[in-house]
């Protein structure tokens, strides 16, 4: 009997882990995403890195001029090179936020991209890891290019600040998790905007353009509750070279992130790709 | 018999308190070609979407293959070649890139992906289209896509919903050939349409089905056989007179039904029952025999029509 190539492929998979949700399918979701990424319009990938690099010299050079060395725990660094780290923590969250919020649900509601994938042997954990792996190397990819604008400018002051490239990806991932699992709630493009909503003071709030010490304790207390501070003292400490115990702690929170975003996602699966 | 292809039991999906399919039975057998005909809102792409693993059921059994589509999802789909309703091509790519990438989600290598490419353009028609992004395709074009789209895997089912809606009656008439090779083929196919005529024309049976439920099943010609007469003779009097003429025409024949624009009357010899009707002093403005169709079929069995 004849037997189609496809329907060997998905039987040689029987008895697999997940084999109700996975088919290991992740490789061909990248292959997709980098086909999509040679036609898609090059503004949208050239903003991804220009926000922070506008930020970093607007801010960076602007209020550096009245400011130009800050003292952060008795230590005195150039403005710069302060916020610059925050600005490649931010951006690889904003873009992890946007690749697994916006865009999943618009793939999701709109084009519709993701029924004609699960009508294939893939399931919806494939596509999940896919979108979240395809957001890591875009985060990946925007965290190098900002290194490299950095690094000539002087701004990365220790040679542990190449681990910040990794950690940009950890970052990302972290928000993608979580990003995707909000997602999995929502039901419409405004309850997305609510995102927005939460991002936005995380973001003027979170130590970026100043030094989180200037706030009571106990609003340093709740700030720290929330990602992002965790990101930029990670991302901070590694290109300043302050290296202690605090960031394994500040890598620790994306890791639970990661895990509690990761549970959520295959939890919502269902509910997310096969009403 | 040998064992059916596709089988399912009091297959029921509710949305919240709301029943789209209401528990229905069918087999379907290899080589078929099996039809779900109904009104927008019986709950045709619900069906589809549980038999294609896409979806869960509240209630009820479904076996593909022998296999169960909420335990097996990929394996079942494996089997599956879909064609759903509402377009879904990957608008971000060409033509080629969307077979080459849905090949690949079933995991097949890049090199049979691609030799089976050149076949499908063929098959589709989408030779010279082959670099366009499918965003600048015309529907039919978009529809021959998604049906070439769905052969990639080469699957033993094919699974078509509402394979010609919003066609022009030429691109229909092409997908209706292409479906034809692929049922000479032996790919058996399950079709769902609200078109009598693609009903007709496309299956050897099918179910009837209204309001989540099945009304009736059987090929075309028997359903017409038990549900209607051979002829029916249309009458139409101008929309303000056809409800008193109707009240006259009723007794000279077993059935009738009103539309609002015309009058219909059932019976095995039009010709004859027009004649009568003219010697009777009835003056229609116009007059059509013509024979039955599932159309027919279908107002009998709900009081009314398909197409609102
Ligand atoms: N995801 C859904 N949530 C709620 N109601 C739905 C959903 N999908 C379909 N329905 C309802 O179920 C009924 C049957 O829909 P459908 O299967 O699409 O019918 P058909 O394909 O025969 O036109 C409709 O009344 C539709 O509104
Ligand atoms: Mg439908």
């Amino acid at each position: 009997m004849f037997i189609p190539m496809a329907v060997a492929i998905a039987d040689a998979r029987a008895g697999k882990r997940g084999e109700r949700v996975y088919s290991g399918r992740v490789p061909q979701l990248l292959e997709r995403g980098f086909i999509a990424f040679k036609s898609s319009t090059y503004m949208i990938v050239l903003s991804g890195f220009l926000e922070p690099v506008l930020y970093l010299l607007s801010f960076g050079y602007g209020i550096g001029k009245l400011l130009p060395i800050i003292s952060v725990d008795g230590e005195n660094i150039k403005y710069v090179a302060f916020i610059a780290p925050a600005l490649l923590a931010t951006s690889a969250m904003n873009g992890a936020i946007y690749d697994s919020t916006m865009n999943v649900f618009f793939k999701l509601n709109h084009d519709r991209i993701y029924h004609g994938m699960l009508a294939t042997s893939m399931g919806p954990l494939d596509v999940a890891l896919g979108e979240i792996g395809w957001a890591l190397i875009r985060g990946f990819a925007y965290a190098c290019a900002f290194m490299a604008v950095m690094a000539p400018l002087g701004l990365i002051i220790s040679p542990w600040g190449l681990l910040a490239i990794p950690a940009a990806v950890l970052i990302a991932f972290g928000f993608a998790s979580c990003g995707m699992a909000v997602t999995s709630y929502m039901k419409s493009f405004q309850q997305l905007e609510l995102v927005n909503i939460f991002l936005l003071p995380m973001f003027l709030f979170s130590g970026s353009f100043y030094p989180l010490s200037v706030f009571p304790q106990w609003l340093q207390f709740i700030i720290n509750l929330f990602p992002l501070s965790h990101a930029i003292h990670l991302v901070r400490g590694l290109c300043l070279g302050h290296i202690d115990f605090a960031l394994l702690g500040h890598a620790f929170y994306f890791v639970v992130m990661i895990i509690i975003g990761l549970i959520f996602t295959t939890k919502r699966l269902n509910a997310l790709f096969m009403k | 018999m040998s064992n059916p292809l596709i089988s399912a039991r009091g297959l029921t999906k509710k949305f919240g308190d709301f029943t789209a399919v209401n528990g229905i039975d069918f087999d379907v057998f290899k080589g078929d070609s099996f039809g779900f005909l109904g009104p927008n809102g019986a709950g045709k792409s619900t069906a589809m979407r549980i038999i294609g693993a896409t979806s869960q059921r509240t209630s009820g059994s479904v076996s593909i293959l022998g296999k169960d589509p909420e335990i097996n999802g990929p394996q079942i789909r494996a089997h599956l070649g879909v064609v759903p309703q509402q377009d879904n091509l990957d608008m971000q790519l060409s033509v080629v890139e969307n077979l080459y990438i849905y090949g690949r989600y079933f995991g097949l290598p890049r090199k049979f992906v691609k030799n089976k490419i050149e076949e499908l353009l063929t098959f589709a028609q989408l030779e010279e289209k082959r670099d366009t992004k499918v965003e600048a395709l015309s529907g039919g074009m978009k529809r021959r896509l998604t049906i070439a789209r769905a052969l990639v895997s080469e699957p033993e089912i094919l699974i078509l919903d509402e394979p010609t809606t919003g066609l022009d009656p030429q691109a229909r008439h092409i997908l209706w050939d292409r479906l034809f090779r692929l049922k000479e083929q032996g790919v058996t196919l399950l079709i769902t349409t609200h078109f009598m005529d693609e009903a007709e024309q496309l299956c050897d049976r099918l179910i009837v089905m209204d309001k989540g439920s099945i009304m009736a099943e059987g090929s075309p010609a028997s359903l017409i056989k038990d549900y209607s007469t051979k002829e029916v003779l249309e009458l139409r009097f101008g929309s303000d007179r056809n409800q008193s003429m109707a009240d006259s025409l009723r007794s000279m024949c077993d059935r009738t039904e009103e539309l609002p624009d015309r009058f219909l009357m059932y019976t095995d010899d039009g010709e004859a029952l027009l004649e009568k009707i003219y010697a009777a002093d009835f003056h229609p403005k116009t007059s059509l025999v013509r024979r039955s169709s599932l159309e027919d079929v279908f107002l009998r069995l709900t009081g009314r029509t398909l197409i609102e």
